[in-house]
C-alpha cells in the first residue's frame, strides 16, 4: 500500500478531498460576508442562517413543485437574495447611522428568529434531499474513489467564486462597490444610487449563502442548525483572510477547509479546533488578517 | 441679465446642533469662474457641500437652472449638471487610474472624451493602469477634476484645488481652469491661494461667519485690497 507521510496515500487523499468540498463552502460562505462587510460594514450573523435558508428553499420546492436540484440551484439563491434584499431595504438600512454593533446584533437576532421558526416548523433532525440522479454515484480514479457529487461541489463553487470576484473587480458595477466601500458619499455624489447598491450587495451576499446552501443539501442533512453548525467556522476564515477581502475569503476558505481536512488525518483530535488556533495565531501575528489591509 | 446658472438664497446648513451657514447668497452665471474667499473655518467648505446636497441638513433655496435642488436626493445632483471635486480629492485606492476616470457615470452629452482628457492630462495617460492614490498629490488633483469633465456636467465645484501642491503643479492647474474656462465650463471654487485665484477668477465672494459679507468682479480687486487683507487676515 502507497504510504504517504506514513499514512495510506487513500487516507490521505480522501480527508484532502473532504477537506477541499468543506474548503468549498467556507470560501463560498466567507465570500458572501466578505461582499457585504466590505461594503455595509455590517457582520451579519444571519449568513448562517441564510445559508439553511437556501437548503430548505430547495428542499420544500421539491416537496411542493416538483421542482428539481438543477432549478433550485438557481431558484433558492434568487428567493433568498430577494429576501436579504427586502430585509436589508426595510430593516437593516435603517441602522446605518448607528454604530456597527447594531447591525450585528440585528443580524444576531434575525439569524435566531429564521432559525428558531424553522426548528418550531421542521424540528431539530435534518431531513434528506437526493443527489442529482446526473451526478449520483462516483468515479475510480485508481488511488481513490470520488463521489461525483462532491466532485461538482468542488468545481461549482470555485467557479462560483471566480465569478463573484471577477464581477467586483472587472466590471463597472464592481468599481462602484470598490469605491462606495471606499467613500460611500462622494460614489453617491457622482450620481451613483448607493442605497440601492447596498441593497443590491445584500441579497447578493444572502443568495451566495443560499447557493451554498443548495450545494450543501445533498451532502449534509437538510437542517434548521446547519447555518449556525458551520457559521462560526467561516466568521473565522474571515478574520484569517481579512475583513472585506474578497480574494482574502476565497483563499482562506480552502486553504482552511484542507488544513481541517489533514489535521483529520496527522492529528484527530485537533481538527474541530485547528481552524480557531490559527486564526489565533493570525490574529496575533496580522490583526489585518493574511490577506487585509492594515487600517 | 439671463437668468443665473446657480442661485442659492438664504442658505443655511448644520452639522447636528451647530449652525454653520446663515444665510448665504450667491449667484453664478453660466461661463463664469467664481471663487470664494474666507478665513478657515467661515464655512467655504461647508457651502460648498450644502449645495451639492451632502450636508442634509440644510434651509434655503438652491435654485440650478432653475430646478429646485432643495429636494434632490444626493445621488440625483450629478444628474441635474453639478460636478464636484473634494477638498481630500477622493481618489479610491482600489481603483487604477483609468477606473477612478471612468467612475462618475456620464449625466449628459458634451462631456469631454476620455481622448482629450489624456491630451489634456498626458500623466494620467501614462499611469493609467496604477492604482490611483500611487499618483503624486498634483496628479491625483488632475485624476480629480478629470474624472468629473467626462461626465458632461454643466458646473465644476471645485474645493480647495491648490491645497498642498508645489508651485509648479499649481501654475498647471491654472492652465487647465483657463481652458475649461474658454471651453465655457462654469466653475465655482473654494480656495486659499488668493494669488492663484485672482489669475483664474471673474468674480469673487467674501464669505465671514457663515455668510457672503461682499461680491466683486476680478476688475475690482486693486481697490479692495484693504477689506480683503482685513477679512483674511493676511
Amino acid at each position: 500500500m502507497t504510504m504517504i507521510f506514513g499514512i495510506p496515500l487513500q487516507a490521505f487523499l480522501g480527508q484532502l478531498l473532504i477537506g477541499l468540498i468543506n474548503g468549498s463552502f467556507y470560501a463560498l460562505l466567507s465570500l458572501g460576508l466578505a461582499v457585504i462587510f466590505g461594503l455595509l460594514r455590517v457582520i451579519n450573523f444571519a449568513h448562517g442562517a441564510q445559508y439553511m435558508l437556501g437548503a430548505f428553499v430547495a428542499m420544500l420546492m421539491l416537496q411542493y413543485f416538483g421542482i428539481n436540484y438543477w432549478f433550485a440551484l438557481v431558484l433558492a439563491p434568487l428567493v433568498v437574495g430577494l429576501f436579504g434584499a427586502i430585509t436589508e431595504r426595510f430593516l437593516l438600512s435603517r441602522l446605518y447611522k448607528l454604530d456597527h454593533l447594531y447591525g450585528l446584533l440585528f443580524t444576531f437576532g434575525l439569524a435566531l428568529t429564521i432559525e428558531g421558526t424553522f426548528r418550531y416548523l421542521y424540528g431539530s433532525s435534518g431531513q434528506p434531499y437526493s443527489v442529482p440522479t446526473q451526478l449520483a454515484g462516483g468515479t475510480n480514479l485508481g488511488f481513490m474513489f470520488l463521489p461525483i457529487y462532491r466532485g461538482w461541489v468542488v468545481v461549482v463553487s470555485l467557479v462560483a467564486c471566480i465569478g463573484t470576484w471577477l464581477l467586483i473587480e472587472k466590471t463597472k458595477l464592481g468599481a462602484y462597490l470598490r469605491a462606495a466601500t471606499e467613500n460611500p458619499i462622494l460614489v453617491q455624489a457622482f450620481g451613483v444610487n448607493v442605497p440601492v447598491l447596498l441593497t443590491l450587495t445584500y441579497g447578493l451576499g444572502a443568495g451566495l449563502a443560499a447557493f451554498a446552501g443548495v450545494l450543501a443539501a445533498p451532502i449534509y442533512q437538510v437542517s434548521p442548525l446547519m447555518g449556525s453548525n458551520i457559521i462560526i467556522v467561516v466568521f473565522a476564515v474571515v478574520v484569517v483572510g481579512g475583513m472585506g477581502s474578497i480574494m482574502g475569503a476565497i483563499l482562506t476558505g480552502y486553504m482552511l477547509g484542507i488544513a481541517e481536512g489533514l489535521t483529520k488525518v496527522f492529528y484527530p483530535e485537533a481538527s474541530s479546533i485547528v481552524i480557531f488556533v490559527i486564526m489565533a495565531i493570525v490574529l496575533l501575528l496580522r490583526p489585518a488578517g493574511l490577506f487585509g489591509r492594515d487600517v | 441679465m439671463a437668468q443665473p446658472l446657480l442661485q442659492v438664497s438664504n442658505l443655511n446648513a448644520w452639522y447636528g446642533e451647530s449652525h454653520v451657514l446663515h444665510g448665504v447668497d450667491m449667484t453664478v452665471h453660466e461661463g463664469e469662474t467664481i471663487t470664494i474667499l474666507g478665513r478657515n473655518g467661515v464655512g467655504k467648505t461647508t457651502t460648498l457641500r450644502t449645495i451639492m446636497g451632502i450636508i442634509r441638513e440644510r434651509r434655503g433655496e438652491i435654485l440650478f437652472s432653475g430646478q429646485d435642488m432643495s429636494r434632490v436626493p444626493l445621488h440625483r445632483t450629478a444628474h441635474a449638471g453639478l460636478g464636484f471635486v473634494p477638498e481630500e480629492r477622493g481618489i479610491f485606492s482600489t481603483l487604477t487610474v483609468e477606473e477612478n476616470l471612468m467612475l462618475p457615470p456620464v449625466v449628459a452629452q458634451g462631456g469631454m472624451p476620455l481622448s482629450e482628457i489624456y491630451e489634456l492630462f498626458p500623466n494620467l495617460h501614462e499611469r493609467r493602469s496604477s492604482p490611483g492614490t500611487k499618483l503624486s498629490g498634483g496628479e491625483q488633483q488632475m485624476l480629480a477634476i478629470a474624472r468629473i469633465l467626462r461626465t458632461g456636467v454643466k458646473l465644476l465645484i471645485l474645493d480647495e484645488p491648490t491645497e498642498g501642491l508645489a508651485p509648479v503643479i499649481v501654475q498647471r492647474i491654472g492652465e487647465v481652469l483657463k481652458t475649461l474656462k474658454d471651453r465655457g465650463m462654469t466653475v465655482l471654487m473654494v480656495e486659499q491661494n488668493f494669488r492663484f485665484a485672482s489669475r483664474v477668477a471673474d468674480r469673487f465672494y467674501l464669505m465671514d461667519h457663515g455668510k457672503m459679507v461682499a461680491n466683486f468682479p476680478v476688475g475690482e480687486l486693486p481697490e479692495r485690497m484693504d477689506m480683503l487683507h482685513k477679512v483674511l487676515g493676511v
